[in-house]
């Protein structure tokens, strides 16, 4: 029975990763730009849904829209006016540009909320359900379900509506979309905003299942490059794919091998897929 | 011919640190040498062939680690930088021969990895790294504090030298010149016989060396690693933000490009400490935006020419 235990964990840790991944991938796959400030917008979120529980009681999977609201609009502002100016330039200079952002940020958000780790204790706690002799926390279940709704509402985006079907026409000829009248930077702007949303979204969830601090982003970073790579860029399936095989590996590796191996097989298998399948399991564009 | 008299500037002026005969002044010198040593070296493979390598703490890692291995059994000083250097240059080889197919990102995120995948190595081979509780390094003979600061000193500022020599001989010779083709259209270069593997791989490997050695200096100077310290990531980052300080592509731009990134941030960790990381950060910012190709660039931003990133 330890066997499926490990593999309801590894699917509830899964289905996080993949909507961590998701907006991560997106921004990558369309706009060529790694955003270094993905996990700290992550940890922002969570922030949010900690001050919005402690302050008015909300939940943490309403503070879910709030988050989505607002950041997709820092997104989209700091697309439009700072990463659009560099966007044609070579990969060195916007790889750079997110990574003095995400000074910016790191340093005002150890100034407000110290560099403590703290976590979200739904009151009352909601306890867990047991199959068997598995059991599942339900705040876990919870944020698997509204993780899995996220991502799945992304990719609905992308394949019916106008505005996600401009993004993907971007994503696979450029000069084709713009000929056919599409607005260039002003998708960029979207796609980064629905990128950050995603990330701040997912964030709201994270803050139920783990313990949150400044320095947590880059370890969420960590998951999302890691995902990317091992289930294709730019795509929604891959995302989902790749954060469920990484939540699978991780928890058996870490029963097999032991806790402190989790990382190193994470970082193994990346580098793994980066030599043998750079373009991931469900890729096709996108490699260079 | 202008880079050599700011290249000898540079380094005249560093030695002229010991004699104040002031230790803070020193350490900051030293620091100021491994920096440059580090920011010369990733322009090799990030500057000049073009390939954004991230890989720049697994190698500083990687050489104090084999130099602090090898102190702890008793090996003299410049026997184990030695050591380092050799040893990172045969463990880049390999690494660039495995990893310089990719490219962009894609390379930048698999170099990134390298070096989380070394630290996770150095955390677990406890018997080897003492783990996460560090290794502690023996000092070679009690010299006194003066003394010990200008030996380490003198040892980093060799250590530029020799960098600066090889980076330029470097940028001079065919090899510099297949590095160059290389970065501005590989297939054209490999299409008139440039044997571009070769080549990156060799860039890499050299790239990796003094970085390696520069670590290894650091770890007998320091007496004290971990891995969290010598692998971490800002080491990686640093070395890329002076190159753009300076100009990516020329290895003088980031040697003048480090020492002025340390004096910058010593003066603002002097008296910003909370905001620190924060006024660096719009430093970057403001570099990217404003000056993509380094304070050489400012003459023309003055003269109000257009300067595209």
């Amino acid at each position: 029975m330890i066997f499926v235990q490990i593999l309801v964990n590894g699917l509830v840790l899964g289905s996080l990763y993949a909507c961590i991944a998701a907006g991560f991938s997106l921004v990558w796959g369309v706009l060529n730009v790694i955003n270094l400030m993905h996990g700290s917008f992550i940890v922002l979120g969570a922030y949010l849904a900690l001050g919005l529980y402690l302050s008015i009681g909300l939940a943490p999977w309403w503070s879910l829209a709030v988050a989505a609201v607002l950041f997709f609009g820092i997104g989209y502002l700091i697309q439009r006016f700072l990463i659009n100016r560099v966007i044609a330039a070579p990969v060195l200079l916007s790889l750079t540009l997110t990574f003095g952002l995400d000074l910016i940020i790191q340093n005002a958000m150890l100034y407000v909320f110290k560099a403590d780790y703290r976590s979200l204790k739904l009151d009352p706690a909601l306890g867990s359900l047991a199959f068997g002799s598995v059991v599942v926390p339900v705040d876990r279940l919870i944020a698997m379900i509204f993780a899995l709704l996220l991502t799945l509402a992304l990719y609905i985006v992308l394949r019916k509506s106008r505005v996600g079907r401009a993004i993907v026409a971007v994503r696979v000829d450029q000069g084709a979309a713009r000929l056919l009248g599409v607005n260039i930077p002003s998708i960029y702007a979207i796609a980064f905003g629905i990128g950050t949303a995603m990330a701040a979204s997912a964030g709201t969830l994270l803050a139920l299942t783990f313990p949150i601090a400044p320095v947590a982003s880059y370890a969420f970073l960590g998951k999302a490059f890691v995902v990317c790579v091992l289930g294709g860029l730019g795509s929604v399936p891959g995302a989902v794919l790749g954060g469920l095989l990484l939540g699978l590996v991780e928890t058996f590796g870490a029963y097999a091998l032991g806790p402190e191996f989790a990382v190193m097989l994470s970082f193994g298998l990346l580098i793994l897929f980066l030599v043998v399948r750079p373009q991931g399991i469900l890729g096709r564009w996108g490699f260079e | 011919m202008s880079k050599y008299i700011i290249l000898g500037v540079v380094l005249v002026g560093l030695a002229a640190a010991p004699l104040t005969g002031d230790t803070y002044l020193m350490r900051m010198a030293t620091l100021a040498c491994m920096y440059a040593v580090m920011a010369a070296s990733w322009n090799l493979i990030g500057g000049l062939t073009g390939y954004p390598s991230f890989g720049t703490a697994a190698f500083f890692g990687l050489g104090a680690y084999t130099s602090g291995i090898l102190a702890t059994l008793g090996v003299a000083l410049p026997v184990s930088i030695a050591a380092a250097g050799v040893v990172a240059f045969v463990v880049a080889a390999i690494i660039g021969f495995i990893l310089l197919r990719l490219k962009g990102h894609y390379f930048a995120i698999a170099t990134l990895a390298c070096v989380e995948l070394l630290r996770e190595i150095a955390n677990s081979a406890t018997d080897l790294t003492g783990g996460g509780m560090g290794l502690n390094i023996p000092r070679n003979a009690d010299l006194g504090i003066f003394a010990e600061a200008s030996l380490f000193f003198f040892a980093m500022w060799g250590l530029l030298a020799l960098t600066a020599v090889v980076c330029l001989v470097v940028e001079r010779s065919k090899i510099g010149f297949a590095l160059s083709c290389i970065r501005q259209a590989e297939g054209a270069a490999e299409m008139i016989g440039i044997n571009s593997t070769l080549y990156k791989t060799l860039a890499f490997a050299l790239s990796g060396v003094f970085v390696a050695m520069a670590g290894g200096v650091y770890a007998s100077w320091v007496h004290y690693i971990e891995p969290g310290d010598v692998f971490d990531i800002l080491l990686t980052i640093k070395p890329v933000v002076m190159a753009l300080i300076g100009g990516v592509g020329s290895s003088v731009g980031a040697i003048v490009g480090a020492i002025v990134y340390i004096a910058a941030e010593e003066v603002i960790w002097r008296n910003y400490l909370d905001f620190s990381s924060g006024i660096i950060g719009l430093t970057v910012v403001g570099l990217v935006l404003f000056l993509p190709h380094g304070l050489g660039s400012l003459h023309l931003r003055l003269r109000g020419k257009a300067v595209t990133p």
